[in-house]
């Protein structure tokens, strides 16, 4: 049975909560760079009236210490060394007893069910040093809903103390893989970013491979072998609906959404070759961007749509281009030692990634859309098809760390840091980030 | 007979490796042997039939329905190039099957990439064939990158095998 995979309706209000006291934010990581020093921060189980609501407040708490020390920014410290345990946060925290733990920022927040499906929840991020509250919410919303809601406040203590978009309140669709090498199983998949509610979308009864969210994350597009001619398929998370994307003269692969939404951009292949085209999803219209006789594929637009970069071995080896969003100015950007492919621009714009073959090795790398400035971020047997966090700051990748250990999803820092396996119920490969889920 | 004499060899292994060899226990007398059944007198292989004229069988024994290439190269060797034009003369002497070639990559490059590579090696498998007469007609070309290895092993000789372009008889064959 394929389990639905649409996500949960979210009634979700953001009312600020204000603290009688000039908040001045004087606490800030800067995240470009490496995360030797992470900023400890303390974050007490949120506080209820009752055991269901200090059951779910515990839960939540927990998974915003998993989210912020999985960052690598952020280490959350041991709540048995807390010396003050609060029961009213509206009140103000005894700031020296946080100091003595050397923490930076405490987090205290309170959860009240309001009735069977709504629950309230209330947080303060505090700055313990200058002694200012840097931010006070409260959020409702139906009790199943409490893993968004960590989520949710976890994006809004990155935001708060690193001055950038978090990117907790994420999904991540990939491929499961089962069954032997010469027999694989692949299902198109989709889990929370930190791998909980891993759900099926397809049955495995065909190959599907390298599935993207659209920018709303409402739709996937990706490649199936459940046509006649292996074709783009689109997907849709609400309905489960799956349909064809055009009627192609041959096989297209490797789509991706534009940054508007409005079109696909994929390759076709005629006659052998692959070329990549265009297509208007609300016109149906088709428009080829790429005819030369050599490969054309993997295109990624640049986030204010205006250009694609793409793989092409026009120039005897895969390699790295840009072009115009028509298909004028093609350029090649690579021209480091070994091949490049699976090109992806960064949702800042500031960045390409991409998987570099040297040495019997593959990479992830980025480089500027001029070409420079590269920087190689990660070497395995096998790494392969990088994905970007919405913010730009974080990589999940396909590794297949030796010769036949199987493919999983590995995340990595822009910084070179952090490196981490995404938990997956199996074998895994093709990550795609979501946007920030509305 | 055999089995004892091995069972005998395994002992004496046994004992040569041990450092400090325990003091043998008095061996259990042998149970009677079981007579054993006369195997029937083996004189010789009967002669395998010829495959049928016309089938799949006989494609592949005739033919060879699997060409090989070099790392990121759709070129055609001159083994390649002798097993399609053995696949072509099957081809025009029963010209009512069709075939779909499927071309395949070995693992070790990304994804889309190699589906691109797949399909050019098809392609590269299903114009020589043309060019030898086979009607573009009977002819479909699939690509599945590197998704259905023939070798599920990580090695030179596994990469060599899964770096084809097949050829697979779809209908119109003999049965």
């Amino acid at each position: 049975m394929i389990m639905n995979g649409k996500p949960m309706r979210l009634l979700l209000t953001f009312i600020f909560m204000t603290f009688a006291m000039p908040a001045w934010a004087t606490l800030e990581i800067d995240i470009s760079k490496g995360h030797l020093d992470p900023m400890p921060i303390a974050i007490p189980d949120f506080v209820g009236a009752s055991d269901p609501e200090r059951e779910i407040g515990a839960q939540i708490a927990g998974l915003i210490r998993a989210n912020l020390e999985r960052s690598g920014l952020f280490r959350p410290l041991d709540p048995a060394s807390f010396i003050e345990h609060q029961s009213n946060i509206n009140v103000q925290p005894r700031f020296a007893d946080w100091r003595i733990i050397k923490t930076d920022a405490l987090l205290s927040g309170r959860l009240v069910m309001e009735s069977d499906n709504r629950m309230r929840i209330e947080f303060r991020l505090w700055d313990v040093l200058a002694e200012t509250q840097l931010v006070g919410l409260q959020l409702a919303t139906t009790p199943e809903n409490w893993r968004r809601i960590g989520n949710k406040i976890s994006d809004v203590i990155y935001q708060k103390l690193t001055g950038e978009t978090g990117y907790f309140d994420t999904r991540i669709v990939f491929i499961a893989e089962t069954g032997p090498k010469t027999d694989r199983v692949k299902r198109l998949a989709i889990m929370d970013q930190d791998g909980a509610n891993p759900t099926f979308l397809t049955s495995g009864k065909y190959t599907v491979l390298t599935p993207r969210f659209s920018p709303t994350a409402q739709q996937i597009t990706y490649m199936s072998y459940a046509s006649r001619t292996p074709s783009v398929f689109l997907f849709n998370i609400e309905t489960g609906r799956q349909e064809v994307l055009g009627d192609f003269p041959g096989m297209t692969f490797a789509p991706r959404f534009s940054p508007d939404g409005t079109k696909v951009i994929m390759s076709l292949v005629q006659g052998g070759n692959s070329d990549i085209w265009v297509m208007d999803l609300r016109t149906r219209q088709r428009t080829r961007l790429t005819s030369s006789p050599a490969i054309d594929t993997s295109p990624s637009f640049s986030p204010d749509g205006s250009r694609i970069v793409f793989n092409s071995d026009r120039g005897g080896t895969p390699q790295l281009y840009v072009m115009n969003a028509d298909g004028s100015g093609i350029h090649r950007i690579s021209f480091g030692k070994g091949t490049y492919s699976a090109p992806v621009w960064s949702p800042r714009g500031d960045l390409i990634a991409f998987t570099k073959s040297l040495n019997r090795k593959f990479h992830i790398g980025v480089m500027r859309p001029e070409g420079d400035v590269e920087r190689i971020l990660t070497t395995a047997y096998l790494d392969e098809g990088p994905t970007w966090s919405p913010n730009g700051r974080v990589l999940m990748f396909t590794r297949e760390p030796r010769p036949g250990s199987g493919p999983h999803i590995w995340s990595i820092d822009l910084t070179g840091a952090n490196l981490r396996q995404v938990p997956t119920p199996g074998d895994a490969s093709d990550p795609a980030w979501s946007p920030l889920i509305q | 007979m055999k089995s004892a004499f091995i069972a005998f060899g395994a002992l004496l292994f046994i004992s040569a490796c041990a450092s400090t060899p325990a003091p043998e226990p008095a061996p259990a007398p042998a149970p009677a042997p079981a007579p054993a059944p006369t195997p029937p007198p083996v004189t010789g292989e009967v002669t395998p039939l010829p495959p049928v004229p016309g089938s799949v069988d006989e494609f592949q024994k005739m033919a060879g329905d699997r060409v090989y290439f070099e790392f990121n190269s759709a070129q055609l060797s001159h083994e390649a190039r002798a097993v399609l034009s053995r696949q072509a003369s099957w081809l025009n002497r029963y010209p009512n099957t069709r075939i779909l070639i499927d071309g395949n990559a070995d693992e070790r490059g990304t994804r889309e990439y190699n589906l691109a590579l797949g399909a050019r090696r098809a392609s590269a498998a299903r114009d020589y064939l043309v060019n030898l007469g086979v009607s573009p007609s009977r002819i479909s070309t699939i690509s599945y990158g590197k998704e259905r290895p023939i070798d599920g092993r990580s090695n030179e000789e596994a990469w060599a095998k899964n770096r084809n372009a097949h050829t697979g008889i779809v209908s119109g064959a003999t049965s």
